[in-house]
């Protein structure tokens, strides 16, 4: 997979890894590198094997087989307390019984410091996490959030090559998330620590990361950029798990190396390019072409374009304030598809109903076939 | 509260306590004759207990069993405990409920088993077969406290430790030990209390030198003693229920530290 961005030196490299429990086949032969410097997201659904990929990065689970390498060291035999990773964790792991600057300073007990500049590390570490002062609180009487940066300056204090984090956001609300997915991006700019963010939220990921891993039933379907994740998923399964995607189908023919010929439901002809194939051609697979809702726009009386235009039906909708989302029947296909508008001054909400032209571009386009 | 159901909740608890509360009401009485009426205030069978050698002896030997008991308990304990709420492995259901068996096993069968097999290896009787009897029937009260203790600790915060740099050893000893500490000591206590009183597996294991109930046991043959049990029985109703209170509370502080729920306990 190409990617436009200066290319990075590998900090941790997998190399075909598996992991079997018992006859449970959880990680299926992960083979990626990640970059030095880069926010890294594992996402999947719940026991896709992203989580054990972490405590496997993180010296917590063995390899079945394959290896793996952090810095050019490769980790076989390696135990958890002497790799150069930390690690936030889900439910944050706070030692309930220490103050809050004795869980900061926990990893500085063996690093030979004395009192006070331990002292003045985990003051540094507080404050970095915007927790100036906080060090002489109970650990037990924090919030969530006060809680989820206690766990990332006891992970940062010891200045990890690699700072991993197992779902840091999923026991917060929604305010408190959007919030802290900010302050997180920033800390790691600022530190420049790679991190590597495990999250069934696809909204999560694609704020936050550089890169994504998409992983299903312990294999990476996908890893790529955000904005190459959501325009040019490889696969239906992708497309439909980051965003909404609408799945028509469809027959393509491959006319030459630069040029495909797609004949799709409701749509019509079309002439893409091999870019639109991420996934590669399988023949004899179920043909389709996924189209996000965002790419179409529905015209109104007497509008003009000079895109492509199909016809159909408003069928249902769902009103969100800024933005609609229409259901749209286009004639010749049986599933509605979705189309979002934003409301502007001018376009009234459409009516179930109405008919309706809808507009859309070959280069919004993408294949599965 | 209904008033059938309040006057039943009195009866009950009378037939519970009332032969405890007569204990003292005849250590205090001076009278050789356990019956009403009282006949008035003494503390010679209190001073008279402060006399008999045999006595002391018997009270230090159940010390010395107790004490060794309960440590040795707790010790396995903690290892049950923590397998059983760490780990998965075959058969962890039997095992556990094996060990728990003891809880309910009729004690003059597990007396009587230990007694035969006990001479049948040929080895002489003392404290330490007490302290090995002790020790069976203590273990899973110890092991229900424990587990109560561990089950409420994230696994999570040993994984922090050794993420943090700390050995399993030392992240065992630096976060959770401390987070079990009360439950421990709890348990502790507990086991000490069930040995110091417990009195068929040390009748029928003791040696030469009886623990503190056999040697009461004894003295039960001469009625004119009977005062100074009931006196030396009013001291140890006092001791029982301080340590168990003691017991009870750290329990219940070490969970509300670690943030999880009461979940009962013995008490």
């Amino acid at each position: 997979m190409k990617d436009t961005r200066t290319e990075a030196r590998p900090i941790i490299t997998l190399e075909a890894v598996e992991k079997y429990y018992g006859d449970y086949h959880a990680l299926r032969g992960i083979s990626a590198e990640i970059r030095q410097g880069e926010f890294f997201s594992l996402l999947g659904p719940s026991g896709c094997g992203k989580t054990t990929l972490l405590r496997t990065i993180a010296g917590f689970e063995d390899l079945s087989a394959g290896r793996l390498f952090i810095d050019g060291q490769d980790m076989a035999g390696v135990p958890a307390n002497r790799r150069p990773t930390n690690m936030v964790f889900q439910s944050y792991a706070i030692f309930p019984h220490l103050s809050v600057a004795e869980n900061v300073g926990f990893g500085l007990r063996r690093s030979g410091l004395s009192r006070a500049e331990r002292a003045a590390k985990v003051e540094q570490a507080l404050a970095m996490v915007g927790l100036a002062g906080f060090g002489g609180r109970a650990a037990h009487a924090l919030s969530g959030g006060q809680r989820q940066r206690v766990a990332l300056a006891r992970a940062l204090i010891l200045e990890p090559t690699v700072l991993l984090l197992d779902e840091p956001l999923s026991a917060l609300d929604k305010k408190m998330r959007d919030q802290m997915q900010g302050e997180l991006r920033r800390l790691q700019r600022q530190v420049g620590i790679t991190f590597i963010l495990v999250t069934h939220d696809q909204e999560e990921a694609l704020i936050m990361s550089d890169r994504i891993a998409v992983m299903f039933e312990g294999q990476i379907a996908q890893l790529d950029t955000p904005q190459m994740l959501y325009r040019r998923p490889v696969s239906r399964k992708v497309g439909e798990f980051i965003g909404v995607m609408n799945f028509l189908p469809a027959r393509a023919t491959v006319a030459d190396e630069t040029h495909i010929e797609v004949e799709a439901a409701g749509l019509g002809r079309a002439v893409i390019g091999p870019d639109q194939l991420p996934g590669g051609w399988h023949p004899g697979q179920t043909q389709s072409v996924g189209i996000r809702p965002e790419t179409m726009s529905i015209l109104y009386p007497g509008e003009t374009t000079d895109r492509r235009v199909a016809t159909g039906v408003v069928e249902d909708l769902s009103y969100y304030g800024d933005m609609t989302y229409y259901e749209v029947r286009l004639d010749g296909v049986e599933r509605p598809m979705t189309i979002s508008m934003k409301n502007l001054v001018g376009r009234p909400v459409l009516e179930r109903g109405t008919e309706a032209r809808v507009a859309w571009d070959a280069r919004s386009l993408v294949l599965f076939a | 509260m209904k008033r059938p159901l309040r006057v039943y909740a009195i009866l009950y608890l009378g037939f519970l306590y009332a032969p405890i509360a007569l204990l003292p009401v005849f250590a205090f009485n001076d009278g050789t004759v356990i019956a009403f009426p009282l006949r008035g205030f003494t503390w010679d069978w209190f001073r008279q207990l402060a006399e008999i050698p045999a006595l002391h002896a018997a009270v230090l030997n159940s010390l010395k069993i107790a004490v060794i008991s309960a440590i040795l308990a707790t010790c396995l304990g903690v290892l049950a405990a923590r397998a059983a709420t760490r780990f998965a492995f075959p058969g962890k259901k039997g095992i556990m409920g094996l060990i728990m068996l003891p809880l309910v096993l009729p004690e003059i069968i597990v007396a009587v088993s230990l007694l035969v097999v006990l001479l049948q290896l040929g080895l002489s009787l003392g404290a330490w077969t007490v302290i090995m009897g002790h020790v069976l029937i203590a273990t899973p009260f110890a092991i229900a406290i424990l587990n109560s203790a561990f089950q409420g600790l994230d696994r999570s915060l040993e994984e922090a430790a050794v993420d943090l740099g700390e050995t399993k050893w030392s992240s065992f000893r630096l976060v959770t030990l401390p987070l079990v500490m009360p439950g421990i000591i709890s348990s502790l206590l507990i086991a000490f209390t069930i040995s110091l009183d417990e009195f068929i597996i040390a009748f029928f294991l003791t040696g030469t030198e009886p623990t503190l109930p056999v040697y009461l046991w004894g003295q039960m043959r001469f009625p004119q003693r009977l005062p100074v049990i009931m006196a030396l029985g009013t001291i140890l109703v006092l001791a029982s229920v301080l340590l168990l209170a003691i017991a009870e509370y750290a329990r219940r502080r070490g969970a509300a530290r670690t943030g999880q729920k009461d979940a009962g306990g013995f008490l």
